[in-house]
């Protein structure tokens, strides 16, 4: 099956019931796929009458108890940054997919684009954390809905999904594992007695325990500055403790969110670090590489927020240059180059969008800097 | 300690269960119409037989938004305009929730008017109370959908060259299943009309002519919040069942309240139920959907 009804699948494996949404292209058959499947399973799907109202929508099924998700595209993505950031601040779990394009502005509709990277990271005002996945096949497309929704409930936010117009639109086999073979994870429910219930106090695990419309918790949910009872606090104090903790509950876990695969790092001289699509294309690369016995190394971005400082910084007093080839003008790259600190050459592989870059491209980049470094 | 441990307890504000006291005092200026309709909204939600933990007040951004920060029910503050959209997440994820949606009328008619009008073309199964204050009272007083032609406001010195929205013929138009207006001093008939509207199912739409002294008055020679109170019940003239295009606010004659509809539609989820739970036949040879559902209905 193609990226997009893979992702369908992997959102209802989760346990996905509500999703709102709008159709745009690449994205579509995200809808399209979403309507027929989730009525199957008593879920709702509604198509909304723009972006903006599809991420209020999902903020509130989410509320409503469902685990929620919308899907969209570059000018949809845009519309949503405003209500993203009330999930942000309101601590709200949803899944967003954007199936990128090429922009800026309506762009190339059908074309494949790597550049809201940025965006999914500050897109909405106000200073955040957010997490994000960036699946290169229909497999993972599968695999990191799962994952993002498990996220999203485990750190109550909204979770990006960071694929693109190729990944969306290719079809391979994809390997759907028992449901008991699944693991999910759901929100955690407070046990409080509801007089005492404190919507945004977090428990042990640093994460506070969220209840839903009707549970009998009464609570108020706002996006202005709130204390920990989740009443508006219009004081520096307030908002220092409210930024701090959205802040900290994905930094103090980035271990656990950070996930990556590496290749032939051991005695790697040069590494190429990728994303989405692109990190097919480096694999390509790097394999080829191998072949004409260059000691180049693949870091496969699984999670794309957090970025893996630690292990970038890391590895950027082993190896001669880092490289990363994305499809936009420079964009995760600027982590490279802010981690590698001059202790190793950052190289950019860019493509301004509505292509692939070709294994070819990364490899003779690869091949100029074994020259250069020789 | 202070001398207030021997004085009486205070005595309950009949409301206090409903309230979040430990909010108050609340934001909101003396005089202003937010206050009538907060308090005829919790004699709406107290008369209903609805459970409370069934309740949710939902609003978007702006003095009448907050609301939800003052009712002690799941309560949701969102952004501005967006009150109406969230509300439907919530109420298609949870559906024997009760949502009101509770804004202001820049909120729900100028930012958020495309959902307002969708919402209402869907026949989402929500109450929506609108505080209109000809203005956007939160800002400071700038103009506003509903704002009358040649009022003053900060952003029309010289008079607003806009032409308003009529919201409750707009609401009709879209397939509201229930629209009525009253002004801020109709209090019984403010809160009858929002009961009704809770126990209406489908999109409902109460429209509450309210002043806002401060921001509104003030530029318009009715700086006392009594004056703007009197002068919307003085001209307004009762009208039920009348047409909602007729049911006009001329300022300088009559402002025409009442309950303008109240009728029968299938909801957006009885309509999403009955394509996804039987064969409908195919389009255009197909009967229309309230006759089928009212088929359903008396086989059942
Ligand atoms: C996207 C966005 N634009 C502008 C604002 C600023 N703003 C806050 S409330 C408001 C208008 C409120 O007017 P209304 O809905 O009539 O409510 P009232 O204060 O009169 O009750 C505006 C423009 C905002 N909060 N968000
Ligand atoms: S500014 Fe107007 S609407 Fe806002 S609280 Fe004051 S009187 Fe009410
Ligand atoms: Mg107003």
């Amino acid at each position: 099956m193609n990226g997009d009804d893979a992702c369908c699948e992997g959102a209802l494996a989760a346990g996905c019931r509500f999703f709102a949404g709008y159709p745009i292209t690449p994205a579509t058959e995200v809808a399209e796929r979403m309507s027929h499947r989730l009525p199957e399973v008593d879920g709702i799907f509604i198509q909304m009458e723009d972006e903006i109202a599809s991420m209020a929508a999902i903020l509130g099924g989410s509320w409503g108890g469902a685990k929620s998700m919308t899907s969209t595209s570059g000018p949809g993505f845009s519309l949503m940054m405003e209500n993203i950031g009330l999930g942000i601040c309101t601590e709200t779990p949803c899944v967003v997919c954007n199936v990128q394009r090429a922009g800026p502005s309506t762009g190339l509709p059908t074309l494949v684009g790597q550049a809201d990277m940025m965006q999914a990271r500050w897109g909405s005002h106000g200073h955040y954390e957010i997490i994000a996945l960036s699946p290169s096949s229909p497999q993972e497309m599968f695999d990191f809905t799962i994952e993002a929704f498990n996220l999203s409930e485990q750190y109550r936010l909204p979770v990006m999904i960071m694929a693109d117009e190729v990944v969306g639109h290719m079809n391979e086999r994809v390997v759907i594992p028992p449901a008991d073979q699944i693991v999910t994870v759901e929100r955690t429910a407070p046990t409080s007695d509801p007089a005492q219930y404190l919507p945004y106090q977090p428990d042990a695990s640093g994460i506070a325990p969220m209840a839903n419309f009707g549970d009998g918790y009464h609570m108020h949910v706002t996006g202005l500055t709130h204390d920990a009872k989740g009443y508006p606090t219009m004081t520096a104090e307030a908002q220092a403790w409210m930024v701090d903790r959205l802040i900290g509950k994905i930094r103090d876990n980035a271990d656990k969110i950070i996930s990556y695969d590496t290749m032939f790092l051991d005695d790697a001289e040069i590494v190429v670090a990728a994303y989405g699509i692109s990190a097919r294309s480096a694999k390509g690369a790097v394999l080829a590489g191998r072949q004409a016995g260059l000691k180049v190394g693949l870091v496969k971005l699984n999670t794309v927020w957090p970025f893996p400082e630690e292990f970038f910084s890391h590895l950027s007093t082993k190896v001669k240059a880092l490289l990363m080839p994305e499809i936009n003008m420079g964009q995760m790259v600027l982590e490279l180059e802010r981690l590698a600190q001059g202790r190793c050459q950052v190289v950019r592989i860019t493509h301004p969008g509505g292509a692939i870059i070709n294994p070819s491209t990364i490899l003779a980049a690869i091949q100029d800097v074994f020259e250069e470094t020789k | 300690m202070s001398a207030r441990q021997n004085r009486d307890p205070e005595p309950l504000h009949p409301h206090d269960e409903l309230l979040r006291t430990d909010r108050i005092p609340h934001i909101w200026c003396s005089g202003c119409g937010i206050g009538i309709v907060f308090g005829a909204l919790m004699s709406a939600i107290k008369k209903s037989d609805i459970p409370l933990d069934d309740i949710a007040v939902v609003s978007g951004i702006g003095c009448t938004g907050r609301m939800a920060g003052y009712i002690a029910l799941d309560s949701f503050h969102t952004t501005h305009g967006r009150a109406i959209p969230f509300a439907t997440g919530l109420k298609l994820a949870r559906p024997q929730g009760n949502v009101i949606v509770a804004s202001g009328d820049g909120d729900l008619l100028a930012i958020g008017g495309n959902h307002f009008i969708h919402a209402a073309r869907r026949n989402i199964d929500l109450t929506v109370v609108c505080v209109n204050n000809f203005n956007y009272g939160m800002t400071g007083g700038q103009l506003a959908p509903s704002t009358p032609f040649g009022a003053k406001t900060t952003t029309t010195p010289q008079g607003s060259p806009d032409e308003p929205f009529n919201f409750c013929s707009l609401a009709a138009a879209c397939g509201a299943v229930y629209v009525a207006r009253w002004t801020a001093l109709h209090i019984r008939r403010v809160t009858t009309a929002i009961g009704e509207a809770m126990n209406k199912k489908g999109f409902s739409f109460v429209e509450i002519l309210a002043p806002c002294p401060t921001a509104f008055g003030r530029r318009n020679k009715m700086r006392r919040a009594l004056d703007l109170l009197n002068f919307y019940y003085d001209r307004s003239v009762v009208k039920h069942g009348v047409h909602p295009d007729e049911a006009s606010l001329d300022f300088n004659q009559r402002l025409v309240v009442g309950k303008f509809v109240d009728r029968e539609r299938p909801t957006y989820l009885d309509s999403y139920h009955m394509v996804h739970q039987r064969e409908i036949g195919d389009w255009p040879t197909i009967e229309h959907y309230s006759t089928m559902l009212a088929k359903e209905k008396t086989e059942a």
